[in-house]
């Protein structure tokens, strides 16, 4: 259990002066200056006080599946613009920046891999790309890669992370919803498993789909969960939204989620529950993550 | 009928439905003729109402789906369908009085039918939440849809939200979970479904009444991701821009039926449904008919193999290089 509790290598107030920014990084929680480095190895979660701050997409294929095993479902499908969409932008300008940003093109990475040796289809949601907006190719990608965990037979996990819909897509944005979930109903009815993963933030109609459907609904720490904006229901109910509100603890007090789940012990954790849905015999021990990849 | 409400771009009508009203009421006392007037007057309406309502913009059909004298739910269960029961309940929390349902007849064969339901006063919205139903609504609805399938009686939908209620005791009680839910189960019902926006279709709280074989909209209806106004809050990031996002976002039934996200329309009487609410049901009573009459003979697996498929190509994408 290394990992889990390192030597701590505290700064001097006299050392941090010196430090360039791209070295360093300061705990949005607790204040402590961490060397990204550091930090990385560590998944992004502060090693002082556990905060988890964001992993990239990328990072959560590291994190979860086994080193070299992943290998990405339809990586070319880009958006298009089906209602010729244009507010104080056009949409295809919108896309472009932000596809030129990104590696791999649209708001969710898919693909298959192994997770201690188990064969998984999973898919990352993105949150830099338009804020992990669900459009077409977010629902598209989404569903082949449930309809390849059917056809395989191998579970499907979904690591959400989005501010709601793709409005620019308008009525299409919505259908993914729809989309998703038909193909989690076919899972369902064959017996394979579906893990919904809930990191920060996971709102609107990614909520109200495939986040919450899952056989088992796990959430990283003090994530923003919630079906409307709390921006929205302040206007609307015109009170202060009490404190906690709308956080991976409060929808566990509420009943929405099984468990909440450290990210550094997220891999072992998944594999255990995968393990008892499969029929497995238990794993003699955690295999740890190793952010080497 | 309490005053008829109008909206603007009514009131060259509504003067000439008042000035009808008054030529009659002159008539009846004095006891004159004045049927030579009226047809002149009732042929200046029906073509202002033509005039007016042949060409409505996105944003003045918004209005017409959201008019106060629009028939609601209840309204089509007494006029389109026989033999209604209403069930109450979710079972688990209370009664949401935002979503209304329970068997009816549709020309004798018995059917489930399900939609949201607004109030027409302010105490009745009070009690309706303005038709945005909270988790125990939908889950209320589920648990009505299951009842169907038990029973293999065809469901029938009719969707009329501004959208789920943004609350806390609706987030504290799941609000996300309860429209996923409807989602996934609406799309494996063993069950031909037929969805039918009546009024305004906002948003997940519209689509999770809103898996269906077959999904229809009145003429005048709307559906969309996020409303007009909202739209021109975050995009635009003002409000008064509510005309642009509302034609932006191509939420009408033309434009959906265009874009293969509905399959039909149900046509409206010239003045919009609260016109004549007789004449929308008896339309929307025809159209059920007919989609229901081509899904009933399908066997179970076909039906949903469809509905998959269906689902399955909505949105657009490309391959890049
Ligand atoms: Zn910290």
């Amino acid at each position: 259990m290394a990992w889990f509790r390192k030597p701590k290598t505290r700064l001097q107030a006299t050392d941090r002066r010196d430090l360039p920014g791209d070295v360093w990084e300061k705990c949005p929680s607790c204040g402590e200056i961490i060397y990204r480095e550091k930090l990385k190895e560590n998944w992004n979660v502060c090693p002082e006080c556990g905060h988890h701050m964001r992993l990239p997409a990328t990072g959560y294929i590291g994190l979860l599946l086994d080193d070299g095993s992943f290998r990405e479902y339809d990586r070319a499908l880009r958006s298009g613009d089906p209602l010729g969409f244009t507010d104080l932008k056009p949409y295809r300008e919108r896309l472009a920046a932000a596809e030129r940003k990104s590696a791999h093109g649209e708001a969710v990475i898919t693909g298959e891999g192994t997770m201690d040796g188990i064969p998984v289809c999973l898919g990352v949601m993105d949150f830099s790309f338009i804020g992990g907006s669900m459009g077409s190719v977010v629902g598209e990608k989404l569903a082949r890669a449930g309809l390849r965990a059917l056809e395989k037979r191998a579970p499907l996990l979904i690591v959400c992370a989005s501010g709601g819909a793709r409005m620019m897509e308008g009525i299409f944005s919505l259908m993914q919803m729809a989309k998703t979930s038909a193909v989690l109903a076919q899972l369902a009815e064959e017996g394979i498993p579906y893990v919904a993963i809930l990191t920060d933030p996971t709102t609107g109609g990614v909520t109200a789909s495939y986040a919450m459907l899952g056989d088992v609904n796990l959430a990283e720490p003090g994530a923003l969960i919630g079906f409307a904006g709390p921006r929205v229901i302040e206007q609307t109910i015109k009170q202060e939204l009490p404190e906690g509100f709308q956080t991976s603890e409060f929808l566990l007090e509420h009943g929405m989620l099984d468990q909440i789940v450290d990210r550094r012990r997220m891999k072992p954790d998944i594999v255990q529950l995968l393990r008892h849905m499969l029929g497995l015999p238990a794993p003699d021990e955690f295999a740890l993550p190793s952010p080497a990849a | 009928m309490a005053t008829v409400a109008h909206l603007d771009f009514e009131r060259a009508i509504a003067e000439v439905e008042e000035q009808i009203g008054n030529l009659r009421d002159m008539a009846r006392e004095r006891g004159l003729d004045v049927s030579s007037e009226l047809r002149s007057l009732e042929r200046k309406l029906h073509g202002l109402k033509q005039d007016t309502f042949r060409n409505l913009s996105p944003i003045e059909r918004v209005q017409v789906a959201r008019h106060p004298r629009r028939p609601y739910t209840l309204d089509y269960l007494q006029l389109a369908f026989t033999d209604f029961v209403e069930l109450h309940g979710d079972r688990q929390f209370r009664d949401d009085a935002s979503i209304v349902g329970g068997w009816a007849r549709l020309e004798g064969e018995s059917v489930m039918v399900i939609g949201q339901q607004k109030g027409r006063d302010m105490k009745e919205n009070l009690n309706r939440n303005f038709g945005m139903p909270h988790p125990e609504g939908y889950r209320k609805a589920l648990r009505l849809m299951k009842l169907a399938e038990k029973f293999k009686r065809p469901l029938v939908t009719l969707i009329d939200t501004p959208g789920a209620y943004p609350g806390i005791g609706a987030e504290e009680r799941g609000q996300g979970e309860a429209i996923a839910r409807n989602l996934r189960e609406m799309a494996a019902l063993t069950i031909p479904s037929v969805a039918v926006i009546i009024g305004e279709g906002g948003s997940g709280g519209a689509l999770a009444l809103g898996v269906a074989d077959r999904v229809l909209m009145l003429e005048n209806g709307i559906y969309s991701v996020i409303s007009p106004e909202g739209c021109a809050a975050i995009l635009w990031k003002s409000g008064n821009e509510r005309e642009k996002a509302a034609t932006a976002m191509k939420i009408t039934a033309e434009d959906l039926k265009g874009l293969g996200v509905i399959d039909d329309i149900v046509p409206e009487p010239t003045g919009g449904a609260h016109s004549d609410w007789e004449e929308t049901a008896g339309a929307l009573r025809d159209a059920l008919v007919r989609h229901l009459g081509e899904l009933t003979p399908l066997p179970v697996e076909e039906l949903r193999r469809r509905r998959w498929a269906k689902y399955m190509a909505m949105g657009e994408w490309r391959t890049a290089r």
